[in-house]
Formats: C-alpha cells, sequence, structure tokens
C-alpha cells in the first residue's frame, strides 16, 4: 500500500511540477465559462439594417421610428435604389434591407393593407429568421395601435409560464455544457496522454516489472486526473453559482456523486486511448479530433439534439456527455433525483464498464 | 535554398511514415466535417408538445389541429391534468403544455376573451424563446383565423382590419439551409485545427527527442529551419481545404459564388499566420504535452470568438473588439462571404491587409524567439 | 612540432541563477589530438562543451574553436565542427540512406557529393544490406557507429563527442575507439567527453572537472605519474576525493 502512495505522490508531482499545464487545466474553464456568459450569445443586439423607403410619408416614418428605438437594430444606412441591396449585403455591412412599397400611407387607407419587404442576408440563417420574426412582431404591435378602434375582443390570449428557467438566462445551459466538455476532456485527454508517455518514455515497463500490480499502476496514474476534475467541476458550478446566479435546485450529493462517475468514464475512455495509440502525439490527436468535436456538437451542449436529422440523433447516443448533461441539468435546474435520472446514471455505469473491459482486453493482447 | 529542400524532403517523409498520424491527419478531420454539419443547427424542431384539453369542443380540437399541423412541434400526449404533464416535462418528455380552459368555445363565442395557459421548459432559454415565438404566431394565427366568424355572431357585419403584411426574403440562401452557413465555418475550424496543433507540436518534439539540439549545431540558418519544418503543413493545410471544399460542394450542395482562387490566396495567407503562431508557441515550451495544451487553450477561446457559432453582433462592445485581433474570425467572414455570396477582392482586401499584417508580426517574433544559442 | 592550437578557451564561465556551472576554465587543444573532457556526472563538462559548441553563450569568457571566436562568429563556429549528441541523435523513422542525405545536404554537401560518400560510409560500416532500414530499429552500436560517421560527413576540423560510449558492451567500445583513432590519425581533432576512466587512457591528453573547475590537465601517463596511481580511475578517485 505504502508502495502505492508512494507511486500516487510521484504523479501528483509531475502534474503539479508542470506550470504551464497547471495554467491552462484551471484557467480554461474559467476563461470559457466567462466567455460563455458575457460574450457568447445567440441573441441578436444592434444588427446592422437599412432602410429603403419607397414612399417617405408619415407612416412609414413613424414605423422607422418604431424600429430604430428597438435595443435589436440599429438603421445604419438609408438606401436610395434596389440595386444597392447588393452591394451592402456583399460587403457585410448590414444584414437586413426593409423595403417599404411605394403610396405605403396611401394603400393602407385605401386598401387596408400595405407591404414591406423584409430582404435578409440569409447566409446565417438563424440571424435571418431572427430578424424576420422581431421585425414582424413591431409591425404587429404598430398593427395593433392601428385597429385599436376596431379591436375584436373576442381575442385568445395566452399566459406563459417558463420553468426552471424563467429569466430565459443562457447560464443555465451552457454551464452543464461547459463542465461536460471540460470533465470529459481534461479527463479523457490528459490520462491518455499520461499514460502513452510512460511507453513513449520506456518508464512504463519499469513500473510493469515493479512490485505494484498493473491494476495499481493504471488507478495511481488516473488518480490525480480525478482529484484535477473534481476541482474543476467545483470550480465551474461556483463560478455559475457565485457570478451568474444558476441555482442548484437538486441535491449537492448526487450532483457530487454524478460527476465523479462520469469523471470515472471519461477517464476510461482515456484509457482505452492510451491502450489504441503508440505515441503521445497519436493519443492527442485522437482524443481531440475524435472526442472534442463530436463532445461539443452531438452532445447537445450547443445546438439541441431534437433539431438534428435522426441518424445524428442516434450517433448522439453513443457520445456519453450526452447524457450527462441530461443529468447535470436535471439535478442543477429541476431538482429532480436518482428516481429520474436512474437511466441516464445506469447508462454511464454500462459505458463506464465497457471501456474498461476494452482497455483490458486491449492491454492483455499486447502483453502476448 | 537547397538546404530548405532537404529539410522539406525530411518532413514529408516522417510525415507520410508515420503510419498512425496519417488516418487521423486526414481521414478524421473529414469525417468530422460530414458528421458534424450535419448536427450543427440552431433550428428548433421536434418539440415535444402535449396538452390538456378541459374543454373538449370543437374550437379546442380545432386549435389543437393547427399544432398536430405544425412542422415544429410533435404531438407527444394528452393528459388528463396540468400535473401529470408537468410530472412529464420534469422528466424531459414534454418540453411544452398547452391547457385549454373549460368554456373556452363559450366564452370566445359570448364575446367574453379567453386566457390560454402554456407552459414551456425554458432551460434552454434561446431554444425556449424560439418556442414562445411559434406557440405565439399558432394561436394568433387561429384568433384570426375565427374573426369571421366570430364577428357573424356579435355584430352581424364584419369590420375589416387594417394591416401591414410582412414578406420576408432571404437571399444567398433562400431555404434556410443552416449547413450552408455551418459547413464552411466548421471547414475553418478544421484546417485551424489541425495545421496549427501539428505545427506547435512538431518542433516541440524534435526538442524532446533530442534532434534539435543536433540540428542547433549545424551551420542551418534559422529561417531556412523554420521556413522547412513549417512549409509541408502550409501544403497540408492547402490539402484539406481542398478535400474539404469537394466534400461541401457534392455533399452539402454549398454555393460556391465566389472566385475559388481569391479562397485559396486567402488561405495561405491565414495559414501563414496559424503557423507562425505554432511556431511561436513551440518556443516556449517543452514538451508536447504543453504545446498541445497552450494550443488547444488559445483555439477554443479564437473559435468560440471568431463568429463560427455565435455571431460577433450580438457580443457586447468589448468583446467585439477583442475580435479584431483575432485571425479565425476574418477567415470565417472571407469564406462564408467569397462562397455564399460572392463576395469579391474589393470586399475583402481589408481582411486580407490586415491578415498580411498579423503574419508579418507573428512570424517575426516566432523567428526571433528561436534561439539556435541559448 | 610546433602544435597549432584549434581550441584556446580562457576563463570561460556560465552562471544559471545563483548556479555557477562553469567558473572561469582555461585551456587549450592542438589541432589533430584526441583530448578527452572528463568529469563526474554533473561537474559541468556538458555545459562546458555546449559553449565549445555554439549552443550556449558563455555568461563571460572567452572561446575560439578552428579560429572563430564562439560568440562573435557562432555560425562559422558550426560549419567546422561536427558533433554527436549524447542521444546519438538520428531520425528513428528515418532510414541510415535518409539520415545521411539529410545531415549530408543541411551541412552544404552537393548531392553527388552525398552519394560518394554515402557509399563510403555504408561499406565501412558494413551496412549496405540494412541502408533502407529505419534507424529506429538498429541496435545502440550500429547506431552509435552511424551517429559518429555522420558527424563527419563534411569533413571538420574537429568533431566534439559528447558521451559516445553510453550503454554499449565492450567489444562495440573498443571497435568505436579504433574508428575514433583512424580519424585522429587523418587530422581530425577529437574533443569526447566521457565518465568511462578507461577510455581516458586512449586520449593524447586528458582534463578532468570537478564541480565547474579544471583539476587536472595532461597526458594520462604524466597524471599517473602526478598522483601516483596505476590507472587514470584512480586518478579520478584521487581528484574526488580531495573535494570532499
Amino acid at each position: 500500500m505504502k508502495r502505492f502512495i508512494g507511486f500516487v505522490t510521484k504523479e501528483f508531482y509531475h502534474i503539479f511540477r508542470d506550470k504551464r499545464s497547471m495554467f491552462i487545466l484551471f484557467g480554461m474553464p474559467i476563461a470559457q465559462i466567462m466567455l460563455f456568459g458575457f460574450a457568447i450569445t445567440n441573441e441578436i443586439n444592434n444588427v446592422n439594417i437599412a432602410i429603403l423607403d419607397q414612399s417617405k410619408d408619415s407612416e412609414t416614418q413613424k414605423i422607422i421610428s418604431k424600429i430604430s428605438a428597438s435595443p435589436y437594430f440599429k438603421i445604419e444606412q438609408q438606401l436610395t435604389t434596389e440595386n444597392q441591396i447588393e452591394a451592402v449585403f456583399k460587403k457585410g455591412s448590414v444584414k437586413a434591407v426593409l423595403v417599404f412599397e411605394k403610396d405605403f400611407s396611401k394603400n393602407l387607407q385605401t386598401r387596408n393593407h400595405s407591404k414591406v419587404q423584409v430582404i435578409s442576408d440569409a447566409t446565417d440563417p438563424n440571424m435571418a429568421n431572427t430578424i424576420t420574426n422581431y421585425v414582424h412582431a413591431i409591425l404587429q404591435k404598430y398593427i395593433v395601435e392601428l385597429n385599436k378602434n376596431n379591436q375584436p375582443i373576442n381575442h385568445i390570449q395566452s399566459q406563459t409560464q417558463l420553468y426552471y428557467n424563467p429569466e430565459l438566462k443562457s447560464v443555465f445551459t451552457f454551464v452543464p455544457g461547459v463542465m461536460t466538455v471540460i470533465l470529459m476532456l481534461v479527463s479523457a485527454m490528459m490520462t491518455s496522454i499520461s499514460i502513452t508517455r510512460e511507453k513513449e518514455l520506456g518508464t512504463m515497463e519499469i513500473l510493469l516489472v515493479s512490485p505494484l500490480k498493473p491494476i495499481q499502476v493504471i488507478i495511481g496514474k488516473v488518480f490525480p486526473y480525478i482529484f484535477l476534475s473534481i476541482i474543476n467541476a467545483v470550480v465551474i458550478v461556483s463560478l455559475g453559482f457565485f457570478v451568474f446566479k444558476m441555482p442548484i435546485e437538486g441535491s449537492l450529493f448526487l450532483l457530487a456523486f454524478e460527476s465523479v462517475l462520469f469523471i470515472v468514464t471519461a477517464l476510461s475512455l482515456g484509457i482505452l486511448i492510451s491502450t489504441v495509440s503508440n505515441s503521445q502525439q497519436t493519443a492527442m490527436m485522437i482524443s481531440l479530433f475524435g472526442l472534442m468535436l463530436p463532445v461539443i456538437i452531438l452532445s447537445g451542449f450547443i445546438f439541441p439534439i431534437s433539431s438534428m436529422p435522426l441518424p445524428m440523433q442516434i450517433i448522439s447516443n453513443i457520445i456519453p456527455a450526452k447524457w450527462f448533461i441530461i443529468i447535470i441539468k436535471g439535478i442543477l435546474l429541476k431538482g429532480v433525483g436518482l428516481n429520474v435520472l436512474w437511466k441516464e446514471t445506469l447508462i454511464l455505469v454500462g459505458m463506464t464498464a465497457f471501456f474498461i473491459v476494452l482497455s483490458i482486453k486491449k492491454y492483455k493482447i499486447r502483453l502476448e | 535554398m537547397k538546404t530548405i529542400l532537404f529539410i522539406i524532403q525530411k518532413e514529408f517523409k516522417q510525415i507520410f511514415r508515420n503510419k498512425g498520424m496519417l488516418p487521423i491527419i486526414f481521414v478524421l478531420p473529414l469525417i468530422q466535417l460530414l458528421i458534424l454539419s450535419n448536427a450543427a443547427s440552431f433550428e428548433v424542431k421536434n418539440i415535444p408538445f402535449s396538452f390538456v384539453d378541459n374543454d373538449h369542443s370543437k374550437v379546442s380540437r380545432e386549435l389543437i389541429e393547427k399544432f398536430k399541423a405544425s412542422d415544429y412541434f410533435k404531438i407527444i400526449d394528452e393528459f388528463p391534468s396540468k400535473n401529470k404533464a408537468v410530472a412529464e416535462m420534469q422528466k424531459g418528455n414534454v418540453d411544452v403544455i398547452l391547457e385549454i380552459p373549460v368554456n373556452f368555445e363559450k366564452d370566445l363565442i359570448k364575446n367574453r376573451g379567453t386566457t390560454l395557459s402554456v407552459s414551456i421548459n425554458a432551460i434552454d432559454g434561446a431554444s425556449a424563446g424560439i418556442m414562445n415565438v411559434y406557440i405565439s404566431q399558432i394561436i394568433a394565427g387561429y384568433n384570426q383565423s375565427i374573426q369571421p366568424q366570430l364577428v357573424q355572431y356579435n355584430y352581424g357585419f364584419y369590420v375589416q382590419l387594417k394591416n401591414i403584411v410582412t414578406i420576408p426574403s432571404f437571399w444567398y440562401n433562400e431555404t434556410l439551409n443552416y449547413k450552408t452557413y455551418m459547413v464552411p465555418g466548421i471547414l475553418v475550424l478544421l484546417v485551424t485545427m489541425l495545421t496549427l496543433f501539428l505545427s506547435s507540436m512538431n518542433i516541440v518534439r524534435e526538442k524532446e527527442m533530442g534532434t534539435l539540439e543536433q540540428i542547433n549545431v549545424t551551420p542551418i540558418k534559422k529561417y531556412q529551419f523554420i521556413i522547412g519544418k513549417l512549409f509541408p503543413f502550409w501544403v497540408l493545410g492547402l490539402v484539406i481545404l481542398t478535400v474539404g471544399l469537394i466534400i461541401a460542394k457534392i455533399i452539402f450542395k454549398v454555393p460556391m459564388l465566389g472566385n475559388i482562387g481569391l479562397i485559396y490566396f486567402f488561405t495561405s495567407v491565414y495559414l501563414l499566420v496559424i503557423l507562425g503562431i505554432g511556431l511561436f508557441i513551440s518556443n516556449f515550451t517543452e514538451t508536447q504535452q504543453q504545446a498541445m495544451f497552450i494550443a488547444w487553450f488559445f483555439t477554443v477561446i479564437f473559435i468560440l470568438m471568431s463568429g463560427l457559432f455565435t455571431p460577433i453582433e450580438s457580443m457586447p462592445k468589448w468583446a467585439q473588439n477583442v475580435t479584431l485581433a483575432n485571425p479565425i474570425r476574418y477567415f470565417v467572414e472571407v469564406m462564408r462571404m467569397v462562397l455564399l455570396k460572392g463576395s469579391g477582392f474589393p470586399e475583402i482586401k481589408q481582411h486580407l491587409f490586415i491578415l498580411f499584417g498579423y503574419a508579418f508580426i507573428i512570424n517575426g517574433l516566432a523567428v526571433w524567439s528561436y534561439k539556435k544559442t541559448n | 612540432m610546433n602544435q597549432e592550437k584549434i581550441i584556446t578557451v580562457q576563463n570561460l564561465t556560465k552562471i544559471f541563477g545563483t548556479f555557477t556551472a562553469v567558473k572561469g576554465i582555461s585551456f587549450e587543444v592542438d589541432k589533430g589530438e584526441i583530448f578527452g573532457f572528463l568529469g563526474a556526472n554533473g561537474a559541468g563538462k556538458t555545459t562546458a562543451m555546449k559553449m565549445l559548441i555554439g549552443i550556449s553563450k558563455p555568461s563571460s569568457g572567452k572561446a575560439v574553436v578552428a579560429g572563430y571566436d564562439v560568440v562573435e562568429n557562432t555560425e562559422s563556429v558550426k560549419k567546422s565542427i561536427g558533433y554527436m549528441s549524447q542521444k546519438f541523435s538520428l531520425y528513428d523513422d528515418l532510414t541510415i540512406k535518409e539520415n545521411i542525405t539529410f545531415f549530408g545536404g543541411i551541412y552544404g554537401l552537393s548531392r553527388k557529393n552525398i552519394k560518394l560518400k554515402m557509399n563510403d560510409l555504408l561499406t565501412e560500416l558494413s551496412l549496405q544490406d540494412v541502408a533502407n532500414k529505419l534507424v529506429g530499429s538498429l541496435p545502440l552500436g550500429w547506431k552509435q557507429k552511424l551517429s559518429f560517421s555522420i558527424a563527419l560527413l563534411h569533413e571538420p576540423q574537429i568533431v566534439f563527442l559528447d558521451e559516445p560510449t553510453g550503454g554499449v558492451d565492450p567489444i562495440t567500445r573498443r571497435q568505436f575507439w579504433e574508428m575514433i583513432y583512424a580519424e585522429a590519425n587523418k587530422g581530425t581533432t577529437i574533443f569526447v567527453t566521457t565518465h568511462y576512466m578507461d577510455e581516458a587512457e586512449y586520449c593524447d591528453r586528458v582534463s578532468i572537472m570537478v564541480e565547474g573547475v579544471i583539476e587536472a590537465l595532461d597526458s594520462p601517463k604524466k597524471l599517473k605519474e602526478q598522483f601516483n596511481v596505476a590507472s587514470m580511475n584512480d586518478v579520478f578517485l584521487k581528484l574526488a576525493r580531495n573535494v570532499e
């Protein structure tokens, strides 16, 4: 046992002495949370648009001033002809052009309807859609005002209740997401590199020849990263809680348990990677290219899984991160317990077992 | 000059001989391009929808039909009570609950306003907002459509309301295909990551192995060594770009309106910047692991702040200013502008000049900080 | 015979922070001699050598190698010297031929010249059959001899060998020294560091560094007389004991 502790201590020294890597290990999650909290969002704000007013009458002026007053839009330019539209789009100076038809007010009076074209640069379809929707909403409000003397009384109202996140804060999506990504990457990547490095340097053989059992070697290598990942998880949740006022509705104990479980899943994945890598470079590349992008994109972290085409949804099921995000969101934001999350938990346990068994098999083949 | 050729020859041999790395360099990124472009989308679809109909009237059924007919919603079930539905939301099985009150039809006909209850799972704030918009649109649409019938019950004549019609027109991407937007972006991501990581780790590897010391004792000049080392990765970057563009065109049918030559020219300059950063990183790290970590750190931050996933216009002012120093931002913009809008040299020349300047500075710094003598 | 000096060192010093690794050493090396640069691990001999081959900048002092000052004309020094590092730095993932081509090219040899030298080298070392094998698959002794030969491709005036015989069996070591003799006979100066004291016997002159200072410098024969011992090993032990 003492040998084992000595071994683990050596591993800790390795890690803590590498100041640059330490800085990144702890700095990265903090930087990401800060970025997501303060800079990364899909909401539109002060989007540059242009107006082509072919009527220039009192109605159009009123509408334009309403749009100008909206925090979503910034009227960058007034165009004079339709030919100019293509140029401003190509240059990228505005994201949309609102075109008011000729005789706008007159049409409104005589025919009871007039048209506004919302021409948007749809290279970013999301932005284009959002802009169109927001303009539509502003116009709808204006229409209600126009018709206030003829208001239909039989009006269906709706009262909307937003569950779990009434202020629609985006922090609630990304804190679980960042936590998942960081835990997965750090644990899997670091473990695979650490083990492969000993192989590369040749010191792995020394360890295997020593009285330490192979299982002790693996656990010893992996143990410091469990510790580091837990610290990372605590930092991330704390940042979310204290800086961004994210709630922690559920049991802290369950949160800790599930986090450790996920860390172990990630670590076992790292071990598996190390069995198929002959060099550090390979291990790193597999971790990065084989793990990072799929985790970020297919786990439901940024892009909702329900919006993906069916084959992608099926593939996302083999990504451990996907299940962990469900668990984390459930505990933090819904306050649910194991009775609801047992399925996801079991899946993680199963994946861990699978990775470990596979690693052992590969390892044995090597020895022979 | 000849010396450089010798180094380039050696580097290419080493890259191709590394059987483990070759599939990773070529195959993995392209698989990512294929898979991830299909998955990346902010569209909100297949929203799990449930309802509680306390009225069971013709009107309530009509309203529910509207939701059933909508592409956005996927009807999960009808529940006898709101509590049961909320329990399902708790479990994650539904995201929207529409509760129709008793006397819904009667109240509408009797000229009284009536209120529906809408409950939305708002954990994903952005999606919830969009769901709300869709729901409001359907309800408003239904309200509008039954006005003539309702008015008949009450006034006997039909008052025409004023209306302003918004006609949306989506340029460059009529079908609002999110892939068209994401594929060029993901391609940028892959080219960047690959060249940055490989170049930074490559030099550090020689440090770790000891061959760097051997090289430093030879009369080889700094610039010869650096050019020789980085050139293969520059070529690699362009190769990945080519394959990626082919995939984009053939499989994803991404429009390519602009001049492809311009893309190649721009990418060539961009790669100089990335390789310079890789070199710079390798000068300050001792192990491959450190080099990789630092490269990873900067990649993630730069990518998040590049406008690839979320628009730069949505960022607060200070963040937007910070992105001005981010080379990836310019590459993403140019890729999208040239491919999807057909922008030409005049529109991107500012981007080009900035990247040229960047390449000059970062490579200068990197070469200067590479010391053959300690 | 007036021996031309190929290395002149005056008060060479290297300080790392608060630790002085090389404390103002001075010595000279004659052209064509086999000069052994000895010392225990950590005595400072590798640090000193790194200054002589131009990859470490002296904190103070002067050194002239092959007629060039190591600080003022570092690159010219590198053109005139050969180097075999402690790790025998060849590229494991390149073949023997490819390593030869690469290093020959770096030193500015023409492709024709490289081909000629390659044939000579392969014949001399009897490596023709494995010329297209990866260096990584070679046994240590072969790598070592190959490293040495590659260091000499560009026919430098002086070649620096850093612990060249670490980890190989005595027979291979003997063979290696025969190669060194052969080279020295051609007029090439050999500057070799080692902590194998028996190898010290093979050198023309030997210097022994202890804790950053040269405690002894002379031919092996004269040193044994001076310290009244039978072998270089004993000379070294005597010096080391003095330190304690």
